[in-house]
């Protein structure tokens, strides 16, 4: 640091006496060795972040590369079925394709084995429902299909002479395919090869993307309402009861979360304390009691509480150094306590609420496992359909991906405007 | 003392080392109470008998995108992976499994009918060993209907018979077929209907009737839980876990049996691995019909071969009779419906977008 500071002036001192440039007591001139020592410190800082910067490098960058990377492959059709492939491209999409298009499908057939086959039904089969079977089948019998082909292919199943089929073979021999996307944003291609909706009976992704976004939205505005007097009162305190009011918010956060959501299962679940306590105080009927869990209200609640040390911690850090003397001033020259707090004290804690807003939006917006114990069938964000999604068949995997950097471009852009709005540097949390 | 400690350590580290080398096998199962009945059926027996030491994984739950991650990179350290059968087909149609030949690599039935013809019908795949054979059914809570309770699907559908709340898996499988039984149709016609839209629909509209008092199930231990909790009165689960929950924990759970869904859980082969003499030799052994009929005295699910169900015996803990226990057992079996793994494979996909719509919806 002092190195840099000091380079320009030497620099300066240096244009200024040219006939004799400045050496080191060994001889060198000064600028080169300062160069050396530069860099030097240069080489040192880099070597030290090395280990860090390696570790993200094979554990976040490549690993999310490949991800975007492996959410658009589509090698299933051109891979397995060549001859089809090469064959299909002459075709004009009107009514059945030749009956060149046909033998190539049932020379694929019989030469391709089972995991052959297999894999491109199965890729198929997402896009028409059924289709699966339909080529299985024809595999087994290939080696009997005789010429004409078209004839024998129909023989074993009418699927083979629904134009759907070889417009979709047709569309998706192309190795690099956008559809995983358009799924994940409930679009589809229709007979003509345009883009639209779903059917309304299979859009679900879109509303769980919103869903997510809105619930997350709420449970930091729900932080923001409890953690806020939660902070103030911390900051305002004196120091010995502040602490324990302190390892009040602490404790739980460092407990298990696994351990706090199912004490939420505990509690808000129909036979649980919170019911039997209604019940009890005859608020509610014992036949009629509240569904407090597996739902929205479930995640929210639960959520909510296992976020509030998120928003409490930044917010205490900065109102601690907000000095008292600053209200009381205001005060006395005639502003009332509302307008005081209003317009000297809340201005200054923004740097610490917009960094708690940060963290409870972003964590909240990729929460997986308390929506998961606790959402029931209302309450899921989007995670638990890509954690559902990446378990099961590979087009579902690439589906899964595909949702994903949705999710991480969505946070991606909501960062940039957090920025725009508010400016990270601002931010302090802690 | 510390010295020889230190050998002892040297030694035995060397033994592990030995042991992964050549003579060791890692099998990926479900873990808990299932993983101990393999232990003791199959896996505690086979050591014995050949010295090969079994390494287990509790990895079954993620197996297909575990097998398929292993095959992508190139590594493929599990030998014998327990599995579903509709992952096991998924995976095999991926061709990242090694194709079973059923009567040169399994034992014959005691009375020589070869293996490809002792498994129940329709359990084998072409890359899948059938194992056991497990009921998904309802199951409910004595205490909350003191009059009796349900006796058919439509019972469970009827909310003013029996009322309280219905736990169902959070899937569309099982709970659509159950839907269309519930308004009607015959066991036997719920899958050619449902591969028709007019199917889905009807089975939607009827799930939409109970709707409202459903809590969706995602993990096995859950159902049980939600009933002995009075949760919930009647629940959708596995029967394993029903017995597990009325014989060692002595809660009044009865199982319904009427439109009990069965499927079967077994064994698959990653490809891309060099071990394969050994694993055959192991499936040889552990899928053989005493082996089997050995794995029911250790949990309520039923052997996959024909011939072992004559030779299942009593509970080891509690001394029980296991056959009456069994989903194959004539009286619990008069209405059983076997879980399409074909149907589900070529429609799953599509249906299960449709479920998540529904849900959230």
């Amino acid at each position: 640091m002092t190195d840099a500071a000091v380079s320009p002036g030497m620099g300066l001192n240096q244009t200024a006496s040219k006939s004799a440039p400045l050496t080191t007591a060994d001889g060198k001139p000064l600028k080169a060795a300062l160069r050396k020592a530069n860099g030097r410190a240069r080489r040192n800082a880099l070597l030290l972040v090395a280990p860090l910067f390696v570790f993200l490098l094979f554990t976040y960058t490549i690993p999310i590369v490949q991800m975007m990377a492996r959410s658009v492959m589509n090698p299933e059709v051109a891979n397995n079925l060549p001859n089809t492939s090469a064959a299909i491209g002459d075709w004009d999409g009107e009514g059945l394709p030749s009956e060149e298009v046909f033998a190539a499908m049932a020379q694929d057939l019989k030469n391709g084995g089972r995991s052959t086959i297999g894999r491109v039904a199965a890729r198929l089969n997402t896009d028409m429902p059924g289709l699966r079977s339909t080529m299985m089948g024809a595999m087994r019998d290939a080696d009997e299909f005789q010429a004409p082909f078209k004839e024998a292919l129909l023989a074993d199943d009418d699927d083979w002479g629904d134009p759907r089929l070889w417009t979709l073979i047709k569309r998706e021999t192309r190795t690099i395919t956008p559809a995983y996307y358009l799924r994940a944003l409930d679009y589809e291609y229709d007979q003509a090869g345009e883009i639209v909706p779903r059917p309304e009976n299979l859009q679900v992704y879109r509303s769980i993307f919103w869903q997510t976004a809105w619930m997350s939205g709420l449970i930091t505005i729900l932080t923001i309402l409890m953690g806020y007097p939660v902070a103030h009162l911390l900051a305002t305190l004196p120091l010995k009861r502040a602490n324990l009011l302190m390892i009040l918010v602490l404790l739980p956060f460092w407990t298990s979360l696994l351990v706090r959501t199912s004490a939420w299962i505990v509690l808000l679940q129909q036979e649980g304390v919170v019911n039997n306590f209604l019940v009890f105080f005859q608020i509610v009927d014992d036949n009629d009691r509240m569904r407090l869990i597996y739902n929205r209200i479930g995640t929210i609640i639960a959520m909510t509480h296992i976020l509030l040390p998120f928003m409490i911690l930044p917010l205490y850090s900065v109102m601690k150094t907000i000095p008292p003397s600053l209200t009381r001033a205001a005060r006395s020259m005639g502003a009332t306590p509302l307008r005081a707090h209003l317009t000297v004290y809340m201005p200054l804690t923004i740097p610490g609420l917009a960094a708690g807003v940060l963290l409870v939006f972003i964590l909240a917006i990729g929460y997986y496992i308390t929506p998961a114990l606790v959402g029931g069938e209302g309450g899921i964000f989007i995670s638990n359909l890509i954690a559902d999604r990446m378990t099961g068949s590979l087009s579902q995997l690439r589906l899964a991906l595909a949702l994903a950097t949705i999710l991480l471009v969505g946070v991606l852009v909501l960062y940039w405007l957090f920025n725009r709005l508010v400016g990270v540097e601002r931010l302090k949390f802690g | 003392m510390l010295k020889q400690l230190a050998l002892t350590a040297a030694a035995s580290a060397m033994a592990i080392t030995a042991a992964t080398a050549q003579d060791s096998l890692t099998i990926v199962s479900w873990g808990g109470a299932y993983s101990e009945s393999q232990l003791k059926a199959y896996d505690e027996p086979y050591t014995e008998k050949t010295g090969v030491q079994i390494l287990h994984e509790d990895k079954s739950n993620q197996a297909l995108a575990g097998i398929r991650s292993q095959v992508e990179a190139g590594n493929v350290t599990w030998d014998v992976v327990d599995m579903l059968q509709s992952d096991a087909q998924r995976a095999c149609d991926e061709g990242l499994l090694v194709e079973i030949e059923f009567d040169e690599w399994l034992a014959p039935a005691p009375d020589g009918t070869p293996a490809s013809e002792d498994f129940i019908e329709g359990t084998t795949g072409d890359c899948f060993v059938p194992q056991i054979l497990y009921a998904t059914m309802f199951a409910y809570n004595t205490n909350a209907f003191p009059d009796g309770g349900p006796k058919t699907i439509a019972d469970v559908w009827d909310l003013e018979k029996f009322p309280g709340t219905r736990s169902l898996e959070k899937i569309p499988q099982k709970n659509l077929e159950w839907a269309l039984m519930a308004d009607g149709v015959p066991a036997d016609e719920v899958y050619e209907l449902l591969a028709t839209e007019e199917g889905q629909d009807r089975a939607f509209a009827k799930l939409d009737e109970i709707k409202g008092n459903v809590i969706w199930w995602e993990a096995g231990a859950q159902p049980p839980q939600l009933l002995a909790d009075g949760e919930v009165t009647i629940a959708s689960a596995y029967n394993g876990r029903i017995f597990n929950a009325q014989v060692n924990e002595d809660q009044p759970f009865e199982i319904m049996w009427d439109g009990q869904m069965f499927e079967v859980d077994g064994w698959v082969v990653p490809v891309d691995n060099d071990n394969l003499e050994q694993i055959k030799d192991y499936l040889f052994f552990a899928t053989d019909t005493q082996r089997l009929a050995d794995q029911a005295k250790y949990i309520a699910y039923a052997p996959a071969r024909e011939s072992s169900v004559p030779l299942v015996g009593n509970h080891e803990a509690t001394g029980v009779d296991m056959k009456p226990h069994m989903p194959t057992s004539p009286e619990n079996f008069q209405n059983a419906v076997r879980f399409d793994v074909e149907f589900w494979a070529d429609y799953g996909d599509a249906i299960e977008e449709r479920f998540n719509a529904w849900l959230s919806s």
